[in-house]
């Protein structure tokens, strides 16, 4: 892999361009800057939020806010984890939402009917990662869109959640299993739940940066015909990222019923939009084939501080979510448009159009 | 399909009618279902049948037929839309809004929420062509800003029945020769489409658009221009459904129809629109609609728990999908075993 098409074009052209050749005459290392671009900028607007967050309330630094802002999030930061790998292979799983739901409902019935909390955490992460498995084998197997399969999964995962546990709420469950979900280390800010996605991005960081089930996840992404061709077993690794997404949305389903002490089959209601947000806010490209597991990680903590900046300016939860919205169409507007002008001063600079596909900020590659 | 087996040799053109000829028994399955449906919830209650059961059922099943009629036409250039129910719920109120305040009078309170809608289905179209994102990611997006400006709209207040004008619901009760009037303006709805798809050069387009975007663009096909044509007549159309739910319900909240998404794309699939584009009628996308209301009516009526609607609008999907997935596996085989002969 020797560069991009853009750089090796700018550099054979050499029109002196400002800051352009600092960075040709650091071609061994290319791909860094390249990889840090979007993520710094990413880091860049976390700094800025915490800034201001920290002008709008004289609560917003302290170490119970930390706590606060953090583990509301740890559900869907461990679900957008599986969800990045999934997106960067060119699926999608819109399912994960109602899974959350009928993990908590199932472990709340289990629990109202007497069993015991060790049996019933395996028993619902066995049911995530089979219903993962429902979700992969149709998409790889029967070859359905998986649009259209996490859809209908969407529907199915929370109709039975309504049927295991209809209106009901149970909330009886013992002292030590709430505490996990809500309490911290002791003396310190830090909730036991940021050790779980601690634990886990760092192994999905591992995975998809080094090492072969990775570079078969872009592989896909990038060309799943010429992945096939290349002996990678495209079906196989889809179905497995399905169940992995399955049995991580049922965890983080264990998590959310033990944080509100509660399982209702409601819970987890629109987090699909906030999961499929932090992903793209993290730089994968929604086509499939670019993305970094490090950006996912910043943008977990970039749209929590905002949504806490917004909660303790007062902003209520659904216009929190509208500014989600707005983040996740940005997103994938923002590198879009960022492209266009680029090709167009280019353009102007040149005074002729630039070979097609030259320039693509953020490309990585696995 | 033995008897498609042994008509192989035929020649080129047996692929084509056999697809042909899945598209339509698609509608013609699913009417075949319904008739059986009907027939075995009638034999345990009676009451299914009867002509107030039937209005109640087709009335609400209009709604959301209209509505499915955009989304197929989305789905048809294989984009999809889950903003719709945001775009019903926020038309119904804005609509509920005007009347409470007396603002206008209501047929025009009724074009205002058809414009607010066919706005919302622009707005749409605007950032999947201009801005190039991809439809899932951008509706997604919308589903939740079109709601946040339900919310600000209301302003965490409902608009009641008795807010609006007098006999304002009477229009959702009312029948002609025993057909209600909602089904009729479907039923208007409906023909008006399908015609437009099957006479018209946009009709024509939409089709080659979603089956081959590229070998469209080639041929000299604006694509992105369709596309946005379909997301503008599907906001459209979800405007007119909006209007109809807040005739049909009277009460308006600014969670009213949340959830009905779903629904919609579940009519549309089991209507035989396939989500991979370039397939499917608006006709069988509207009988999916019914059947889905025959379901829900049915569960109601044989006193099964409620819960279970969403588990089958989730099955029905998939179980569709699935065969329309599975059949054109087995077509391409088919064709490919003859392209060998």
């Amino acid at each position: 892999m020797t560069g991009t098409p853009g750089f090796a074009t700018d550099s054979g052209a050499t029109p002196g361009g400002g800051v352009q050749p600092a960075a040709e005459r650091r071609s061994p290392l290319q791909r860094l800057p390249a990889l840090l671009r979007w993520e710094s900028l990413l880091l860049l607007i976390l700094a800025l939020l915490v800034v201001e967050g920290a002008r709008i309330s004289k609560f917003f630094l302290t170490g119970s806010n930390f706590s606060n802002l953090v583990s509301a999030e740890m559900e869907v930061a461990i679900v957008a984890l599986p969800m990045t790998l999934i997106i960067i292979t060119g699926e999608i799983d819109l399912s994960v939402e109602s899974m959350i739901g009928l993990s908590g409902a199932i472990l709340g019935w289990l629990w109202s009917v007497g069993v015991p909390l060790q049996v019933g955490i395996p028993v619902v992460l066995v049911v995530g990662a089979l219903g993962g498995l429902l979700n992969g084998l149709l998409v790889a197997r029967v070859g359905v869109p998986s649009l259209v399969v996490t859809l209908g999964t969407l529907a199915l995962f929370r109709g039975l959640a309504n049927v295991v546990l209809g209106p009901n709420a149970i909330s009886n469950f013992p002292a030590g299993f709430t505490a996990f979900g809500f309490n911290n280390i002791p003396g310190t800010p830090v909730p036991w739940t940021l050790i779980v996605f601690a634990v886990l991005g760092l192994a999905f960081w591992l995975v998809a940066h080094g090492t072969w089930i990775g570079r078969q996840v872009f592989a896909v992404g990038k060309n799943k015909d010429a992945a096939r061709y290349a002996g990678i077993r495209v079906g196989r690794l889809k179905t497995a990222l399905f169940v992995v997404s399955g049995l991580i949305a049922a965890f983080a389903g264990v998590i959310l019923t033990s944080r509100f002490s509660s399982a209702r089959s409601d819970n987890g209601t629109g987090l699909t939009l906030v999961v499929v947000t932090i992903v793209l806010l993290g730089g994968v490209d929604i086509n499939g084939g670019k993305g970094t597991v490090p950006g996912v990680i910043i943008a977990v903590f970039t749209l929590s501080v905002l949504q806490n900046a917004l909660r303790l300016a007062g902003v209520s939860s659904e216009y929190q979510a509208v500014a989600v919205g707005l983040l996740l169409i940005g997103s994938v507007t923002a590198p879009y448009l960022a492209r266009q002008t680029r090709l167009l001063a280019d353009r102007a600079r040149r005074g002729r159009p630039p070979p097609a596909g030259s320039i693509a900020p953020g490309e990585v590659v696995g | 399909m033995s008897a498609e087996l042994a008509a192989g040799p035929a020649g080129r053109g047996v692929a084509a009618r056999a697809a042909s000829a899945v598209g339509r028994s698609r509608e013609l399955t699913l009417t075949g279902v319904m008739v059986l449906l009907c027939l075995v919830v009638a034999f345990q209650a009676p009451d299914f049948l009867s002509l107030s059961n039937m209005s109640q059922v087709t009335t609400l099943a209009a709604i959301i037929a209209i509505a499915a009629v955009g989304e197929a036409m989305v789905i048809i250039t294989k984009n999809v839309d889950l903003s719709v129910e945001s775009t019903i719920g926020l038309v119904a109120f804005v609509v509920a809004d005007v009347l409470r305040q007396k603002a206008l009078p209501v047929p025009a309170a009724w074009l205002v929420g058809v414009g607010l809608g066919l706005a919302l289905g622009m707005a749409n179209g605007v950032i999947i062509t201009l801005l190039r994102v991809p439809s899932l990611v951008a509706t997604l997006g919308t589903l939740s800003i079109f709601r946040g400006l339900d919310f600000f709209v209301a302003g965490g207040h409902e608009v009641n029945l008795a807010d609006l004008p007098a006999g304002y619901s009477d229009a959702a009760t009312q029948a002609f020769f025993g057909v209600p009037l909602f089904v009729i303006l479907a039923v208007v709805v409906v023909v008006a489409v399908a015609l437009i798809l099957r006479l018209t050069p946009f009709g024509r387009q939409l089709y080659a658009v979603g089956s081959n975007a590229e070998a469209a663009t080639i041929i000299g096909i604006r694509s992105r221009l369709v596309i946005f044509g379909a997301f503008a007549g599907a906001g459209l159309l979800a405007g007119v459904a909006g209007v109809l739910w807040g005739i049909e319900f009277g009460t308006i909240y600014a969670t009213s129809a949340s959830g009905v998404a779903l629904q919609i794309i579940a009519a549309v699939v089991v209507g035989g629109v396939t989500i991979a584009g370039g397939s499917g009628t608006v006709v069988g996308a509207a009988l999916g609609a019914l059947f889905l209301g025959l379901i829900n009516n049915a569960l109601l009526l044989l006193q099964m728990p409620q819960e279970l609607l969403q588990v089958i609008y989730g099955a029905v999907i998939l179980v569709a999908v699935s065969a329309d997935a599975i059949i054109g596996q087995r077509e391409r085989r088919l064709a490919a075993e003859r392209a060998l002969r």
